[in-house]
């Protein structure tokens, strides 16, 4: 998306120019501009939410600024780079998870389901398959078994999508809330590790856990949520199947008629999301849990969302976006048992980014600063995809 | 059957379908007028804190419910400014009230009264004289707090007001065809914004009745998705407010049937109890794909002069 970026005065179609020496100085000035305004408009959010956490945490009677300064002690000091890169490998995977559904402008909010599915499934039969298979086949092979357990999930609000155009969000929202359920009787039932009294799977083999990352204490799961997220920026940008979803994204009627399976592409786009969520819960399982309780459920998408958007669906762009909160929940958790805050907190921070984006960006429109965070299809989807439009 | 299971069936029916039904009410005013409202489950969770908050201090049921519902009005100013003057994406602003409200709720619940747990009593009921004394409906329907009563003559006087009056009329233009409520002289922005805080205020009341009648008690993330199946019976209802409460009835009875099955012998894992409504809800959006409805306008806000 920063590629077509379009700031009416300076980056038009490359049309000869009227003067060939004094084009290029306006145009650099003006990419310059517009990379500083895209930062801007990045950052000015998350500021702003953390001063009106500031003023919450202050009316709860808190010190914010020792609250803050504790998340950057806690979230980067000593082990804390560490834990925050741990962090970084599951939040990476479902940002693309998402970026993929959104920018096909379909709204996939079962991410706890998708996720707690996968878990359950790499918890339950990893004792066993880890310690039958050798390691280069038993890790590859849990993950597919997480990954089509999560695509699988997400077919049903895919075919009803696809066939009637039934909202998307309240279908993934609905079957999310059968999967934790579904996790949570697994974990009791078929996966329980019946020499604990507190329901919960049995762990992984140390062995059988993913190797460090050598020098650190930080798995090899970062390396892979990395690598996939550079894959997909690639496939996204400069494949056709990226140009597909993208046409498909900004308008289903020009999909249709360039020729696009919108039935198919619906499915692929929930397939892949679904996918991509249950290999982050894989590697969340085997490279930083070991195991599975009843009831846990770290809600990663709920917290990850504005920093999806904040990215402007591009996956390069959620890498540290990713990283910055990533070193914030690592800090905040902590943070939060010091002074004696519930670790909720943090969602309310999230929700103020979520508030002060859609603020930022109005006034970014008002201004026609640059583009928007939200390709202009996703806001319709609701609409084009109801099927009371094709009653009247 | 004992008339003891069908009486605790009946009164499990109504306090789990009660909160949904005035949520649903609440959704239903938005939708109609054409805002997408994905902030209710976190609106619920706000009015419940506050109406429980407020039964503690004045030990009144009746000012908690009322607290309750400015809470709700007080936290859909949000959606207001931001989804219906200023046009920004409904989704994204909802989905930020939601984590707003259940975040901020469970903070507030954890600081002032996650070591003590207190839970409030019962309300006293209103026996209604001779139907109260009817075996089986008797102590269950008809000895329901008073809100039972007041919240069926709400639904009644909305589905009154929403099809047989001019606002009524009006509200419903703002959500099939702005341009033309514009065109007649009313006001999309008035409109709308009503409806947004008629929304807020059902939705926190419902949240206000969850916590203090039907639990007794307010504990973070107590909604657990009942804000999004109220968006579901919204969907399914289609603006008639009878199809609200009686889909309300129908998802109360679900949660009932896994209540009054504990009290038998019949061993059911809660999981399985909590997961009931879930697939009742899904397995109605199967069968009736195609018969989901939302107005044309839905989360479009309102330009004038745009085509």
């Amino acid at each position: 998306m920063t590629t077509n970026m379009q700031l009416a005065p300076s980056t038009g179609a490359p049309q000869p120019a009227p003067s060939t020496d004094a084009v290029p100085q306006p145009k650099q000035r003006g990419r310059g501009r517009a990379a500083v305004d895209v930062l801007v408009r990045t950052i000015t959010p998350v500021v702003l939410a953390l001063l009106a956490g500031a003023l919450v945490l202050l009316m709860l009677g808190k010190d914010p600024l020792q609250f803050y300064g504790d998340i950057v002690y806690y979230g980067l000091a000593g082990n804390g780079w560490q834990n925050s890169m741990i962090a970084m490998a599951p939040l990476l995977l479902i940002a693309l998870g998402l970026i993929i559904a959104f920018r096909g402008k379909l709204w996939n909010l079962g991410y706890n389901g998708q996720y707690l599915l996968g878990a359950a499934i790499v918890a339950g039969f990893g004792p066993d398959i880890l310690v039958s298979f050798p390691l280069a086949i038993g890790i590859p092979l849990l993950a597919i078994m997480a990954i089509v357990v999560g695509a699988a999930w997400t077919i049903i609000p895919a075919l009803l999508k696809a066939k009637y155009g039934t909202n998307e969000i309240i279908t993934t929202l609905m079957m999310s809330f059968i999967g934790v359920s579904v996790t949570n009787i697994l974990v009791k039932g078929p996966f329980q590790d019946a020499s604990v009294a507190v329901p919960q799977t049995r762990e992984l083999p140390f062995d059988g856990m993913l190797p460090y990352i050598p020098g650190t204490k930080v798995h090899i799961g970062f390396i892979i949520a990395i690598l996939m997220v550079l894959a997909f920026h690639f496939i996204l940008k400069r494949t056709s199947f990226g140009l597909r979803l993208d046409v498909f994204g900004a308008s289903t009627k020009s999909a249709k008629h360039v020729g696009i399976d919108a039935r198919r592409m619906t499915i692929v786009i929930f397939v892949l999301s679904g996918a991509m969520i249950a290999l982050a819960a894989a590697i969340d399982i085997m490279g930083l849990w070991g195991y599975l309780r009843t009831n846990w459920n770290p809600a990663y998408g709920d917290k990850i969302l504005p920093f999806v958007f904040l990215a402007r669906l591009n996956p390069l762009a959620s890498i540290p976006l990713v990283a910055f909160y990533a070193v914030l929940a690592t800090g905040g958790t902590i943070a939060a048992q010091a002074s004696n805050l519930s670790v909720d907190f943090l969602l309310v921070i999230v929700a103020l980014i979520l508030m002060f984006m859609t603020i930022i960006e109005y006034i970014g429109m008002k201004r026609d600063l640059g583009q928007s965070y939200l390709p202009q299809g996703l806001r319709q989807s609701l609409r084009l995809g109801s099927v009371g439009r094709k009653k009247q | 059957m004992t008339e003891a299971i069908l009486v605790a069936f009946l009164i499990g029916t109504i306090a789990a379908g009660m909160p949904l039904m005035l949520a649903a009410l609440g959704e239903t005013i938005g939708e109609q007028s054409g805002v997408l409202n994905l902030g209710i489950e976190g609106i619920m969770l706000i009015g419940g804190y506050f109406g429980f908050v407020a039964v503690l201090m004045t030990q009144s049921f009746w000012l908690g419910l009322l607290v309750g519902t400015l809470a709700g009005v007080a936290s859909s100013l949000i959606m207001l400014v931001l989804s219906v003057w200023l046009g920004l994406n409904q989704i994204v602003v909802g989905i930020a009230i939601t984590l707003a409200g259940s975040g901020i709720t469970s903070v507030l619940h954890t600081q002032n009264y996650g070591s003590t747990n207190p839970r409030l009593g019962l309300d006293t009921p209103w026996k209604i004289p001779f139907l109260s004394d009817i075996p089986v409906v008797g102590p269950s329907i008809f000895s329901q707090p008073g809100m039972f009563t007041v919240a069926l003559l709400i639904a009644a006087a909305v589905a009154w007001w929403l099809h047989k009056t001019n606002p009524g009329l009006r509200l419903r233009a703002a959500g099939q065809k702005p341009a033309s409520l514009d065109a007649a002289g009313g006001s999309v922005l008035r409109t709308r914004s009503l409806a947004v805080l008629a929304g807020g205020a059902f939705s926190g009341l419902g949240g206000a009745y969850l916590a203090l009648l039907s639990t007794g008690a307010f504990t973070p993330f107590m909604t657990h998705g009942l804000g999004y199946i109220a968006i579901v019976v919204t969907m399914l209802a289609r603006g008639r407010i009878s199809w609200v409460v009686v889909a309300s009835l129908v998802y109360g009875a679900s949660v009932a049937v896994g209540t009054a099955i504990q009290l038998t012998n019949i061993n059911l894992p809660n999981d399985v109890i909590k997961m009931l409504p879930f697939i009742i809800v899904m397995i109605t959006l199967i069968v009736f794909a195609r018969s989901a409805y939302i107005p044309p306008a839905l989360a479009v806000p309102y330009t004038r002069g745009a085509r």
